[in-house]
């Protein structure tokens, strides 16, 4: 095997593939875990866009879900202590918490759908809006907070997978990576693949697409295009308040300012990237994430021989712009055009019935 | 020429009341976090600091142009979008790349004279912003990929492409954070001497220039009738035998010429060099000042000063009032919420708004899922 390594080109290529698949298997767990919010906030993106609303305030929704689910749980967690449960390390403060965070949400994607689908207010403005406001009023309350120092609700806690299935060779890290993870980010693959197979084969399925391509068509035939519409962005909001969630009650314990930091829009490239379809979505999801965890690796193990050098001199910056130079490309067609729905941005006019 | 101007106003102004209204309901609410019991006159505190500290005084007025100069810039780059149909959130890329080049072009020219180096480190800022703007304007022209996505795909890459410059070839030795060199004689000169805060730099009369420039561009020449064609109606413009493809490509590259300058002169004005980290939401804000506006550059420019105003009494409203500087975040969006959802403001106020300018947005997302555009 050494032997081959030594061949020029073919042998770089060769350590090249050896080191993306150590990186891999070694940080499974905190790919897909990092890959959470991404998912999630494209999860919500897929029920937007695909009955033809954009949305572009999947990062002000998260924010604002993390915020509440934290401050929340916190709330909660001072008016009655409790043990953390075997399972999850799971508290009624973290569970309301979570409630919490999805409800806010769920809120949010209400205003949007108001000014998306009833107002018909452009609908960019209206997700520039809620990033805005979310951004304002979480900054705001957190400062007013912090002054005050409350204390942290708790977090999930990861399960860990028993010894005898992580120690399998060659696939072991499989159940690392899915197994030893909090509720909120196993859950993901569970609702993606429900949303891909809902989307493509059940009835409800059928009619968002048919909305989100052909609105009048779909009118004609007897679905209500608003009331659908109204339905999905606001469900849509779930998982955005879920994905809220997994910052503050899953994968940290506490809130910052800003603290979702364009992963929001990260997810938006995703839904791009993965052609508006849940399963492409979160493979996407798992690509990025797994881009920032390249770009970390090769700080700080990096690769020995000539395959150090050539990685060693690609600043992290590339790894880390990756995602969206990648979602310009297949947006413009370069390789493999990424299409979106026919009818998404534009809101639907009911023909006057006289 | 007066009952057109208070039907113009009226909704801005209605959205700006209401917001007010919202912001002190905030403020109410979280007083007792902040003073420990319920005060109903802390947004009469908050709002009084906030003119105190954007309006009463020579420093204030100072303070409020500085804040207001890229503000209105990179308002007019959103505005000229909105004009040719085209929503361009990528200010802040456009603007951060601009500043980067303004920053590493002034530190090279530190020792030059004066009347070289601004000329050509704001010169420098205004090609790198242009180019930044080109690249969602030609893909949106010849391949279809939306500007909305492009251009905030864009904003990320430039914060990558400012970290990796910043913190690699343009870091300056010895500094204990990652920042560029000191502009020198590349700073613009001060000419309104505050005492305190900003200086009133010459670039602040930049803006004072460029609006005109804009209004007469858009409103008297073949090029800017071009340009709003496109923006009513491409199919029309095509059939008249206009090249919207064209229009499209030098909107966008021109209003990021715009946001370019913009980052310029606040780091050869105000900051006098770049940090790695240098953080901003302009893009953002900026699309509130052009809604504000109304697209309108005369409307930008007043939106433009309100936002620079709210920003220079931020810091006198957090020290009097003691309410946190992200109250302004909030206003902010629950203005543009209220521009947006104008039906409220129209109910409150039973104003019967003139319908110019935002209607122009329709065609905005309308082309989110669309092809290139032909001609």
């Amino acid at each position: 095997m050494d032997v081959l390594f030594t061949i020029p080109v073919i042998g770089i290529l060769l350590q090249l593939i050896v080191f993306l698949v150590d990186v891999v298997t070694r940080n499974g767990s905190i790919i897909l875990a990092l890959a959470t919010p991404l998912a999630l906030g494209a999860m919500c993106g897929v029920m937007n866009e695909r009955s033809g609303v954009v949305n572009i305030g999947i990062e002000g929704m998260m924010l604002a879900s993390a915020f509440a689910g934290w401050f929340a749980a916190s709330l909660v967690g001072q008016a009655m202590p409790a043990d953390p449960s075997p399972i999850f390390g799971a508290t009624p403060a973290i569970m309301i918490g979570v409630l919490v965070a999805i409800a806010t949400g769920v809120a949010a994607s209400a205003v949007h759908a108001w000014l998306s689908i009833s107002v018909k207010a452009d609908q960019i403005i209206s997700g520039t809006i809620i990033n805005i406001v979310a951004f304002g009023v979480t900054g705001y309350l957190n400062l007013l907070l912090s002054q005050h120092s409350p204390p942290t609700g708790g977090k999930f806690v990861p399960f860990t997978p028993p010894a005898f299935l992580t120690d399998i060779p060659v696939v072991g890290w499989v159940f690392q990576m899915f197994l030893a993870q909090g509720p909120i980010t196993m859950s993901v693959i569970v609702i993606v693949v429900v949303l891909q197979v809902l989307l493509l084969r059940s009835r409800w399925g059928l009619r968002t697409r048919a909305v989100g391509e052909h609105p009048k068509a779909a009118e004609t035939v007897g679905i209500d295009v608003i009331r659908l519409r109204y339905r999905n962005v606001i469900l849509g909001g779930v998982f955005a308040g879920l994905g809220g969630a997994w910052f503050t009650l899953d994968f940290g314990n506490s809130f910052q300012a800003g603290m979702t930091n364009g992963r929001g829009f990260i997810a938006l490239a995703a839904l791009i990237f993965g052609r508006w379809h849940p399963v492409g979505a979160f493979v996407a999801a798992l690509l990025f994430a797994s881009a920032e965890s390249l770009g970390r690796a090769i700080r700080t193990t990096p690769p020995t021989g000539d395959l150090g050098a050539i990685l060693g001199g690609i600043p992290e910056h590339v790894f880390a712009a990756l995602p969206y130079l990648l979602t310009i490309v297949v947006l413009a067609g370069v390789v493999g055009r990424s299409v979106p729905p026919a009818a998404v941005g534009r809101p639907y006019e009911r023909e006057a019935t006289t | 020429m007066i009952a057109r101007a208070v039907r113009l106003l009226s909704l801005p102004l209605g959205a700006i009341l209401l917001a007010l209204v919202v912001g002190a309901i905030v403020m109410i609410a979280s007083s007792p976090l902040v003073t420990g019991h319920f005060d109903v006159t802390l947004p009469l505190t908050t709002y009084w600091a906030l003119i105190e500290g954007s309006l009463l005084s020579f420093n204030a007025i100072v303070d409020t142009i500085v804040n207001a100069a890229p503000l209105i810039l990179v308002g007019l780059a959103v505005g000229l979008g909105f004009k040719a149909g085209l929503f361009n959130i990528g200010g802040q890329g456009q603007f951060l790349v601009g500043a980067v080049a303004a920053a590493g072009t002034g530190a090279a020219l530190a020792g030059s004279p004066t009347a070289i180096a601004v000329p050509v480190a704001l010169l420098a800022g205004m090609v790198a912003g242009a180019l930044y703007g080109f690249i969602p304007g030609f893909l949106k022209a010849y391949t279809g990929a939306h500007e909305v996505v492009t251009t905030i795909m864009l904003n990320y890459v430039a914060i990558q492409i400012v970290s990796f410059l910043i913190t690699g070839p343009l870091r300056a030795p010895g500094a204990s954070f990652a920042r560029s060199d000191d502009v020198g004689n590349a700073a613009l000169p001060a000419v309104l001497n505050a005492g305190s805060g900003h200086p009133g730099h010459i670039g602040i009369f930049v803006p004072f220039l460029v609006v005109p420039l804009i209004w007469w561009l858009l409103f008297k020449t073949t090029a800017g009738f071009e340009l709003r064609t496109v923006g009513a109606n491409p199919d029309a413009a095509l059939y008249a035998g206009m090249r919207p493809r064209r229009v499209i490509v030098l909107a966008l590259t021109f209003g990021g010429m715009l946001a370019g300058l913009a980052g310029s002169i606040e780091i050869l004005g105000v900051t006098g060099y770049m940090p790695a980290a240098y953080s901003t939401n302009i893009g953002f804000d900026a699309i509130t000042v052009a809604l504000l506006g109304r697209a309108h550059p005369v409307g930008i420019l007043l939106g433009g000063l309100l936002l620079g105003a709210m920003r220079a009494g931020a810091g006198l409203m957090q020290i009097q009032a003691g309410i946190p500087v992200q109250m302004i975040d909030l206003l902010q969006g629950v203005i543009l919420f209220f521009l947006a959802a104008d039906v409220i403001v129209r109910r409150v106020f039973r104003v019967k708004a003139a319908d110019v300018g935002v209607d122009e947005l329709q065609t905005v997302t309308s082309s989110y899922a669309g092809k290139a555009p032909a001609g």
